[in-house]
């Protein structure tokens, strides 16, 4: 202790401790030893003046660079549940003309940022279409209205209410027809506003119709069965499925069957059954290409085929034209082997085939066990036979006043010109769409509704099943709830959200928590009902066999389909750049309709893929050429072409993208027809490229996909699997055993990772769009799309086989690679998602000159944007090809990518995910495994104190796909949901995707399993 | 004193003298540019200029006004880096190993190669450069200690290792023809005056002529030789590790580094007989410039092509009996697939033509040579063009195979190299002695036609 007293001295000095050496010891920068020539004087010299100079005008200078000064503005009065960095997440409902999803938003500082489906409800299952994703960016559509339009000028609220309640009365009084015309409306309340307008005016009617019409199906219970609905179908109980053309696992009467079709299809050590889908359409569609078996008939022939399959499977035969499929043959004997487990669709619009499709269902006892006619749904309840009467009564002046609510019927109607005539002579005429869409800009007043994340509403898809929606957002610009509107003219002004409230705790909760079910989103009070099924039907054959033969007959003309697409549907979100840009599942193409054709019908006119082409039905022709698109599956003598583009007035993105196919759809039988027999199909000589992402169709038999049938796989569950060797002096060996990296990846924490199961994944594309929205994925334009520079960090590769592969299981490599770049007439079609594999040893690691890509001690392979130079070697290296690059400056370039909405304008800028970078023109991107969300989750768990649990953290992707084909998780958690498919369930179908390259990634993918027989 | 057997056929023809060898080469420097040079000169810069102007573009707006994409990420860039890498070869190859190996008929073609060499490997730098999504950081490729944060170079790239390649092989190829110019930068200021003499003064650093400064010179060159000889190997064995070093199929192979070296001299001295061709009409130097010194190039050209056409077929080989079948299909695509007629371009260019050689009337012909040196350039273009495109077009996972199209900005910049390669080059035939006068004249007594 003594000794750490001690004082040192530093010098004599201080030994000394003179009064003048304390006074230098306390003067830390003494003037004499600056001072050079040793004087006291501080005064600058002409050398300090001089470094006074430069230095002042190179800080001036250098201020006079300073970037522009952006100003983040704090709250004043911070919002109680606003937490900034900090998302919430509210539940509220998709609904759009009748299709309907139970979604959870995700809003940052108040902005709704993300929209992902809600589990809590069991009717959308916590799915959400790549449509519903895709919403959230429509919210911030600059093409919407900022407040009422009366004639085409902006005007007030006050005065345009003013002006409709004054004409209303009057057309009231006078006893003119008011019409109120609307897609499905799914809200109780909102029909309750309705009939509330309905009883102050009562002259006026509710015309429902759908844009995309499944009239037939309900029409035809109604006969058969006296309940004019469609029924729910259980997929998960189906062992057999035959589908005529209804695209059930994307668009059919706007039903998701995906999750129980899709659990059907998975397979573990535990389950090694699947159902078997059969399909007979004419058009390549997402169900057609997860059949396995998929037959390509005539759309001409459709009922026919019907026919044949009721003649085969019921005692009772209508006379038809017969015909023979080999295919057909096969689902008549699966059928019989799988009564009352099985399911017949048709996505015909014809009664006469429902009709059919009703006995065949019934004969094969399918109602009570997979079809529920006591629970419908509530998604299509369009009337095509009252729009008719509409659209006759609307030209032949009996209409005084209408009002169009989540309809464009001048757009998407078959008679849409004759409406657009017959508007103008009627006395009022108002519109409820958010933008002057082509039918509110052929009325006089548009009084524009909220986006449904900034609206009170409420929806109940199935009876008993009621969902809410809640605002997100306060009203971005001045619009008004659309039921409040019809309210308040009708004399009530109570405010939507009061009356809502009032309406549910009167009619729907039943003294449940109002507060749960806003929280939960859904309020389910009805279990399915158990009403005995019907055994016996009214089927009046004559009559069908009459209906059947007029319409359908082996003729020699082509058949045209109209069919709805994945992303754009029926046009009314046509202003969202993400879905145009959304590649088609099946033809890759973007930002386009085409006529899709077969190759030997292509090859006989001479048609080359982008050749621009006129098609004509009778007189009605499209108003624009359209470029042909070869189509393997497309079945002989048809052509197909897709609805929902070539909208006119739908802002600056949708505008003039392909044509308006609802042109050539046709009424018959007062129902609309979207088919059509002897088209004419005539080259124009001009040339059109089609935008497409992925322009090579085969996969060349490489066990990129590995798949097998069912049969192989239940002897083996390793069919269809590769195993890669590499010979050594010590023989073959798997490639992971021959190694240069000497030391390895240490990931003790995590070790993140991703299973993709083939047989899950039907090919819908949400991920994509799932993706797009997270990680602030630009859209390029279809210039830099056919430029091939689209930017996804996760796509869908679809495979066609080839008749040169071999059909062998398991045999990869084999066959003529010049007679396998061609596609099969009716080929089988895989769909692989793919994205970064985060390799442990990543090619595009090592060859960064500059270390911008590096990997994380969890696995990840981790793009750094700020280091980027942008040599591009990387991408080169990547044998997965997913890195993509930023050729251009994507946002805030408005001049060149205009269609980048949300990079691009103030408005759109509000949707980007505040927690991603938006990438710099120059820098190279991909999938980042949504590290944000990895780095969140593990946040909460840390300050929680514990590990992550499984299930915790979930990736876009992932928790977009409504089929659980992708799976996210831990690997060094051995009880993690992807360990367990790995190690136990599925441990024989996991594979690597290129395996031979031992790049270990850390995304494994389970070999695909078809259901076909020997 | 190098003794020189009388049967061996005179270097340099026409009874040159001493004084005729210096009026010779310095009336060029001298007099006043000529019709046929200002022609040529003002066409480059206007080459120049459009090219610069692409350029500029695909620097403002960036690298999406070329024609890559998603699949394709290097193309004409890389393709015409690794091609200007080349024909930089030949310079440092005559005058650093020819120099070793004491072959004198480098003495009258050396200056030119090595001048080529250097505006050849600015032309490749550009490209280094330009090819960056972000070209003005492309400093970050080279080791500065930095504030940036624990920022450092990855080593482990080959693209790392190009930089030090070329950076290094610049540096010593600019040192040697700088070093060798110098004594005739004194022969010009000794025959100069006014300011021109104050110039070609400094440019001489002085040169006194002095036995010991000669000396020092001799050294100095002998020691730059040995330096620059391995960089002959491996500026291209380093450039061709961009490609050996990576997984794709078509790039990924062992056989690349003495695969690109020999093809590198090929080009280089295809480049060195077009140019010289050139220079040696225009410049009167037929004298120096001797049919014997064409046939020679042509027979290390016919040499060079016939190894590079050897490794054309082993690549074949190896891709059937390595029993890889992305390999095999990399090369069955090259021939067959859609880029076969880059393919066909490359063989026909490559090996076949060059086969002509063997005739000693081909190889012995001004004309046929002219025709040759150019198509075996056309041929080395697309060498590099089919394996950097064709083998990204097509390789694991054919959802993304993809095709590409040059765009006007692609063109342009190929162009802007041609115009900077041939404003330096004419400028350096105006302003600098083409022929190495002092080398030139210490073989005249012993392989001059005029016996002393």
């Amino acid at each position: 202790m003594k000794e750490k007293n001690k004082v040192f001295w530093k010098g004599v000095e201080e030994l000394q401790n003179e009064p003048e050496f304390i006074k230098n010891n306390l003067n830390e920068f003494p003037a004499s030893a600056l001072a050079k020539d040793g004087s006291d004087d501080s005064a600058p010299d002409r050398r300090d003046f001089l470094k006074l100079v430069g230095f002042s005008v190179a800080a001036a200078t250098l201020a006079a660079c300073e970037a522009p000064v952006k100003k983040a503005i704090p709250y004043l009065n911070k919002p109680e549940e606003i937490e900034p960095g900090i998302a919430n997440w509210y539940a509220s409902t998709y609904t759009e003309g009748g299709d309907y999803c139970s979604v959870l938003v995700k809003t940052r500082e108040g902005r709704p940022i993300k929209v992902e489906g809600n589990k809590l409800s069991s009717v959308s299952r916590g799915g959400a279409s790549a449509r519903v994703q895709s919403s959230v960016l429509s919210l911030y559509d600059t093409e919407r209205l900022k407040g009422v339009q009366v004639a085409g000028k902006a005007s007030s609220w006050e005065a345009a209410d003013a002006a409709i309640i004054d004409r209303l009365a009057k057309v009231s009084q006078e006893g003119g027809a008011i019409r109120l015309v609307s897609s499905t409306v799914l809200s109780p309340t909102t029909l309750k506003a309705i009939a509330e307008f309905k009883a102050k005016y009562p002259t006026t009617e509710h015309v429902v119709y759908d844009a995309i019409s499944a009239n037939a199906i309900s029409k035809a219970n109604g006969i058969s069965f006296g309940k004019a609905v469609i029924p729910s179908y259980d997929f998960s109980k189906a062992e057999i499925i035959v589908s005529f053309a209804a695209d059930f696992l994307a668009t059919w009467s706007a039903g998701d069957y995906s999750i129980d079709f899709a659990n059907t299809r998975k397979l573990s050590k535990n389950k090694k059954t699947m159902s078997r889908l059969y399909a007979f359409e004419s058009n390549l569609s997402l169900t057609g290409s997860n059949a396995d078996y998929r037959a390509p008939i005539k759309l001409s022939q459709e009922g026919l085929f019907v026919a044949e399959l009721y003649n085969r499977l019921t005692s009772a035969r209508i006379n038809t034209e017969a015909v023979k499929n080999d295919i057909l043959d096969r689902a008549v004997n699966d059928l019989l082997q799988h009564k009352g487990k099985s399911i017949v669709v048709s996505g015909s619009n014809d009664v006469n085939v429902q009709l059919l499709i009703n006995e065949i269902n019934l004969a094969l006892g399918n109602y009570g066990k997979t079809i529920n006619l006591s629970s419908p749904v509530n998604y299509r309840l369009g009337d095509d036979e009252k729009m008719n009467q509409f659209v006759d009564d609307l030209n032949g002046d009996k209409i005084a006043a209408v009002i169009f609510y989540g309809a464009n019927p001048v757009y998407d109607h078959p008679r849409a010109e004759e409406i657009k005539a017959g508007l103008k002579k009627t006395k009022l005429s108002v519109s409820f769409a958010d933008r002057a869409d082509e039918t509110a800009s052929a009325v006089e007043f548009i009084t524009p509704d909220h986006h449904y994340l900034e609206s009170w509403n409420d929806a109940e898809p199935k009876p008993g099943f009621y969902s809410l929606c809640q605002p997100t957002i306060s009203p971005l610009f001045k619009t008004r709830q659309a039921q409040e509107s019809l309210l308040k003219w009708a004399g009530n002004n109570a405010d939507y959200y009061t009356y809502l409230k009032n309406n549910w705790t009167a009619t729907v909760l039943n003294g449940a928590s109002w507060d749960k079910a806003l929280h939960d989103g859904v309020h389910e009070a009805a279990s399915v009902s158990t009403e005995v099924a019907p055994v016996s039907s009214n089927f009046n054959a004559s009559a069908v066999e009459a209906g059947i033969a007029k319409v359908y007959s082996s003729g020699k003309g082509i058949d045209l389909k109209l069919y709805e697409k994945v992303a754009i549907g029926s046009g009314a979100q046509a202003n969202n750049p993400w879905l145009q840009e959304l590649p088609d599942p099946i033809s890759k193409a973007t930002w386009d309709n085409y006529l899709a054709v077969s190759k030997k019908y292509a090859d006989e006119n001479n048609w080359k893929e982008g050749t621009l082409v006129d098609v004509k039905v009778g007189n009605k022709k499209l108003a624009k050429a359209v470029p042909v698109l070869i189509q393997p599956g497309q079945a002989a003598g048809t052509a197909s072409l897709a609805l929902g583009y070539g909208r006119e007035k739908a802002g600056k993105v949708g505008t003039g993208v392909g044509a308006n196919a609802f042109a050539l759809a046709s009424i018959q039988e007062g129902l609309v027809q979207y088919s059509a027999f002897n088209v004419t199909i005539t080259a124009t000589g001009g040339f059109s490229q089609i935008a497409q992402t992925q322009t090579h169709h085969t996969i060349m038999n490489r066990p990129i996909v590995q798949d097998a049938t069912l049969a192989d796989y239940i002897k083996d569950p390793s069919a269809g699997r590769f195993f890669p060797t590499v010979t050594t002096a010590d023989g073959k060996v798997a490639p992971a055993k021959v190694d240069i990296w000497k030391d390895q990846h240490i990931q003790p924490n995590h070790k993140w990772g991703m299973n993709i199961d083939l047989n899950s994944c039907l090919g819908c594309g949400a991920c994509v769009i799932s993706c797009q929205a997270e990680n602030n994925v630009p859209v390029v334009g279809k210039r830099e799309v056919i430029n091939r520079r689209e930017m996804h960090w996760i796509r869908i590769d679809r495979y066609y086989s080839s008749d040169a592969e071999s059909k062998k299981t398991g045999v990869y490599f084999e066959g003529d690679t010049e007679a396998m770049e061609h596609p099969s007439e009716n080929p089988q079609v895989t769909f692989q998602p793919m994205m970064c594999q985060h390799c442990d040893h990543a090619p595009c690691e090592s060859v960064c000159p500059v270390a911008a890509t590096t990997h994380s001690t969890e696995g990840l392979n981790q793009m750094t944007y700020n280091r980027c130079v942008g040599t591009r070697y990387c991408a080169n290296n990547c044998p997965y090809k997913v890195r993509r690059f930023n050729w251009f400056k994507y946002f805030d370039n408005g001049e060149v990518f205009d269609k980048n909405t949300s990079m691009n304008t103030a408005l759109g800028r509000m949707v980007l995910n505040p927690d991603v970078t938006v990438r710099s023109r120059g820098v190279m991107e991909k999938c980042s495994m949504c590290v944000q969300r990895i780095q969140e989750g593990k946040l909460i768990a840390k300050k929680e104190k514990r590990h992550v649990k499984d299930g915790e953290i979930n990736i876009a992707c992932a928790a977009a796909c409504p089929t659980e084909a992708i799976t996210f998780g831990d690997q060094n958690d051995l009880t993690s949901r992807i360990s367990v498919e790995r190690n136990e369930l599925n441990k024989e179908r996991a594979y690597a995707v290129l395996e031979e390259l031992n790049v270990q990634p850390n995304v494994l993918y389970l070999t695909k399993i078809r259901n076909t027989q020997a | 004193m190098h003794v020189t057997s009388s049967v061996r056929p005179p270097l340099v023809t026409g009874g040159k003298k001493y004084e005729d060898v210096t009026q010779d080469i310095c009336k060029q420097v001298e007099g006043a540019p000529s019709t046929a040079w200002k022609i040529s000169f003002t066409f480059s810069v206007i080459i120049f200029i459009y090219g610069g102007y692409c350029l500029w573009m695909t620097w403002y707006d960036g690298i999406g006004m070329w024609g890559l994409n998603k699949t394709i990420g290097w193309s004409w860039d890389i393709t015409n880096f690794v091609w200007w890498v080349g024909i930089g070869h030949a310079g440092t190859l005559i005058s650093a190993v020819l120099l070793l190996f004491r072959q004198k008929w480098r003495t009258s073609i050396n200056r030119a190669a090595e001048a080529m060499t250097i505006f050849a490997v600015i032309c490749a730098a550009t490209f280094i450069i330009a090819h960056m999504g972000r070209p003005w950081l492309g400093y970050w490729v080279l080791p500065l200690p930095n504030a940036f944060g624990s920022l450092w170079v990855n080593f482990n790239s080959a693209l790392m290792w190009d930089v030090f390649a070329i950076s290094t092989y610049f540096s010593v190829s600019l040192l040697f023809w700088y070093v060798g110019l110098i004594p005739d930068f004194a022969t010009i200021r000794e025959r100069a005056t006014g300011i021109r003499r104050v110039i070609y003064g400094a440019l001489s650093f002085n040169w006194d002529g002095s036995a010991k400064t000669w000396s020092r010179y001799e050294a100095v060159s002998l020691v730059l030789a040995g330096v620059a000889t391995p960089l002959v190997l491996s500026v291209h064995t380093i450039v061709s590790m961009d490609f050996a070093t990576s997984i794709i199929p078509g790039w990924h192979t062992t056989i690349f580094p003495p695969y690109f070296v020999a093809g590198a001299i090929f080009s280089g001295f295809a480049m060195v007989l077009s140019l010289m061709l050139v220079t040696r009409v225009l410049y009167n130097l037929e004298d120096y410039i001797t049919i014997d010194h064409v046939e020679s190039m042509n027979k290390i050209i016919l040499t060079t092509g016939s190894i590079v056409g050897i490794a054309y077929l082993t690549e074949f080989f190896m891709a059937w009996y390595s029993g890889v079948y992305y390999e095999a299909f990399a090369f069955q695509n090259r021939a067959f697939g859609p880029y076969w007629w880059a393919y066909a371009s490359m063989m026909t260019c490559n090996v076949i033509t060059p086969q002509l050689f063997w005739f000693r009337k081909v190889r012995r012909s001004l004309v046929w040579t002219f025709i040759l040196s150019i198509i075996v350039n056309i041929g080395m273009w697309f060498e590099r063009f089919v394996i950097i495109c064709t083998s990204l077009s097509r390789d694991f996972i054919p959802s993304s195979w993809a095709m590409f199209s040059p765009t006007m900005y692609d063109v342009g910049d190929f162009l802007f190299t041609f115009g900077l390669f041939f404003t330096c080059f004419l400028l350096f035939a105006k302003y600098f002695p083409v022929i190495n006068m002092a080398e030139v004249k210490a073989i005249i007594k012993s392989s001059s036609e005029e016996k002393h």
